[in-house]
């Protein structure tokens, strides 16, 4: 884990001179990693994954991936990446090989090499026995693995994954992510995604970058983000109307305690080790606990923090706009 | 680590697979080909029919008032002899006007060109579709060359065309279509060229207009802005010197037009004017190469923003 992949710095996107949908941003990706990419509706996101994927040019800064640059070398950029779209891009009127074969002309990549690979992929994404079969039999799951497969046909060092999972429920969404990794390891790629859901981006992740208004607020490890919150929080009550404060400072990890009406908000670097800690104490001294809770703090606590907008919000949104698309998604007769 | 891509590379790759997946859309679903070939099949045997004054005064629909027989005292040859004078009289003014005897013949070659224009106007409508489903957007992604991409869509459409076209004058034949004196299947060749040089020419004007919109509607918009006044300011169904003069100056710069006319004195013309046919081969062509180049230079600004 050392050499970078993706390098982006101040890459700005500016639209018709006034509107800034990305705004000198500035990171990088290494080798072998999972990179989310987080942020309210129209933070930025899609562009950004726009201007990687060479079909938007910045309008400053620059981006290299494996040390081309995607301005100037967007040709070499596009052999070595591959992309999943957020839409389902197959056609419905071609069979899933036949999909997958489409793509494969796009690479240039010649008749006996495809066939194989895609056999081997529609195998890898468990579509063998529906190869066959036109894509407008196939369910949202099924669609979403032959994009998967399609994406993956000219063997890309960097896969763009953009809202892998929008739309799907939960059992499917599992599955996805287990073929996403499964194809990650096989080919030892390199994945950059955006998401919705934080729950994915905590468990997949190994760094996460959030955007909002066009510029990257906080990045880091899913851990190092929850612990800038300051750790976990315990809540607890007595029955005695006393100020124990001084007494739980004292205790391992504890970092601070705040009385609020009847109950202590205590925050605590290791909370599962501070809470049997504070009960011991408490019966040493002779009290009684009558409640006591502890959080751990989540993506959405990080997320809320940093863009000030709850992700629920900003998920139902975009849910919203993936029905809608869903629904015309099915091409007219023409 | 994988190996890298091996593959053969030339500017053009990709280039058969998109002009393939828009063809094969078309030739999968035979009940949309067929519903597309209903509304010319219609306009031919309707209109073609209904105007065809060969027929609407010609001997077996006319025949003398009895009255006026007996009262001249005509004797039967003299009435056969009227009788043939008066049904001369459909064919000699659709002689006059049409250039030919056959109205139907005249409008099948009108329909060609109509067909030409309808179907290329669908192209613009499909590139409004793969932007919104993410098709384009993938295909930007890979290294297919920007102009492969649309000149796969003119491809796409110029083929279509003229397959549609072929059909349609195979349905005239039953119809009563019939080829005129200076016929040859060389004239097949010609007529091919015409069309090849106008679907070039519409489609790519109808791709660059479509290219930045990711509206359906207005693809919509621009077909029925566009299509009657292209259809009826042109020599398809009546010959520009019977129009107003205001409709004239209009349909003498339509390319569409130019493309009939051409196609008429292959097809149904006893005699080929052959400056006048050199004449409509360069406006044609001319207007191919200008829209084509055009619209591959707009379409390739836009899809390298």
């Amino acid at each position: 884990m050392s050499e970078d992949i993706i390098k982006v710095e101040g890459l700005t996107k500016i639209f018709n001179h006034s509107l800034v949908a990305v705004n000198h941003i500035s990171f990088s990706v290494k080798q072998g990693e999972i990179f989310g990419f987080l942020g309210p509706n129209g933070a930025g996101k899609t562009t950004t994954i726009n201007m990687l994927i060479t079909i938007l040019k910045p309008t400053e800064g620059r981006a290299t991936i494996l040390g081309s640059d995607i301005a100037n070398q967007s040709n070499e950029v596009r052999e070595s990446i591959g992309l999943v779209p957020q839409e389902y891009t197959a056609d419905d009127d071609l069979t899933g090989y036949e999909n997958i074969l489409l793509c494969a002309d796009l690479y240039g990549i010649p008749r006996s090499t495809s066939k194989k690979r895609a056999i081997e992929l529609l195998q890898l994404v468990e579509l063998t026995e529906f190869k066959d079969k036109k894509v407008q039999t196939y369910s949202g799951g099924m669609r979403r693995r032959l994009e998967l497969a399609c994406g993956l046909i000219n063997r890309p060092k960097v896969l763009f994954l953009d809202e892998p999972t929008l739309g799907l429920d939960v059992q499917t969404r599992t599955a996805t992510w287990n073929y996403i990794k499964t194809l990650k390891n096989e080919y030892g790629m390199t994945l950059f995604m955006t998401t919705h859901y934080l729950e994915e981006a905590d468990s997949l992740c190994d760094r996460i970058a959030i955007i909002d208004h066009g510029k990257i607020v906080v990045i880091g490890t899913p851990t190092e983000l929850k612990d800038s919150l300051g750790g976990d929080i315990i809540t607890l009550s007595i029955k005695k109307d006393i100020d124990i404060s001084e007494l739980i400072k004292k205790l391992q990890h504890v970092k601070e305690v705040k009385k609020e009406g009847g109950s202590y908000m205590i925050k605590s670097e290791v909370g599962e080790i501070t809470a049997p800690l504070i009960i011991e104490a408490l019966r040493k001294e002779g009290h009684v606990v009558t409640k006591l809770s502890l959080t751990k703090p989540t993506l959405n606590e990080v997320y809320l923090q940093y863009t000030g907008k709850s992700m629920r919000d900003a998920a139902d949104e975009s849910r919203e706009a993936g029905m809608a698309q869903r629904m015309m998604i099915r091409r007219a007769g023409h | 680590m994988t190996k890298t891509n091996g593959n053969s590379k030339n500017k053009l790759h990709g280039i058969w697979a998109l002009t393939n997946r828009e063809l094969k859309k078309w030739y999968k679903a035979p009940a949309v080909f067929i519903l597309t070939l209903i509304q010319p099949v219609i306009w031919l045997g309707l209109l073609g029919n209904a105007l065809n004054l060969g027929s609407l005064v010609g001997s077996s629909s006319f025949t003398l008032p009895q009255p006026l027989v007996t009262s001249l005292q005509l004797t039967p040859t003299q009435v056969g002899g009227l009788q043939g004078f008066f049904a001369g009289i459909g064919d000699s003014i659709l002689q006059s006007t049409f250039g030919t005897t056959s109205y139907i013949s005249f409008m099948a070659v009108g329909m060609i060109a109509f067909t030409a224009l309808f179907t290329t106007m669908f192209s613009g409508m499909s590139v409004v579709w793969d932007r919104r489903l993410g098709f384009l957007n993938k295909v930007l992604s890979t290294p297919v060359s920007r102009g492969v991409i649309i000149l796969s869509k003119v491809f796409s459409a110029t083929l279509r065309s003229m397959f549609q076209a072929s059909i349609i004058l195979i349905i005239a034949i039953p119809l009563g279509f019939k080829v005129g004196a200076a016929f040859t299947p060389l004239s097949i060749l010609g007529i091919y060229a015409f069309l090849f040089l106008i679907c070039v020419g519409l489609s790519s004007l109808f791709i660059a207009i479509n290219i930045r919109s990711t509206r359906i509607e207005t693809p919509m918009a621009v077909m029925n802005l566009l299509n009657l006044p292209l259809t009826f300011a042109s020599s398809a169904f009546f010959p520009i010197d019977r129009m107003p003069q205001w409709l004239q100056a209009v349909a003498n710069v339509n390319p569409l037009s130019y493309t009939i006319n051409g196609m008429r004195q292959l097809l149904i013309d006893d005699t080929i004017n052959y400056s006048a046919l050199s004449m409509q081969y360069a406006y044609v062509g001319i207007f191919a190469a200008v829209l084509t180049t055009i619209g591959i230079v707009l379409s390739w600004r836009y899809l390298n923003k």
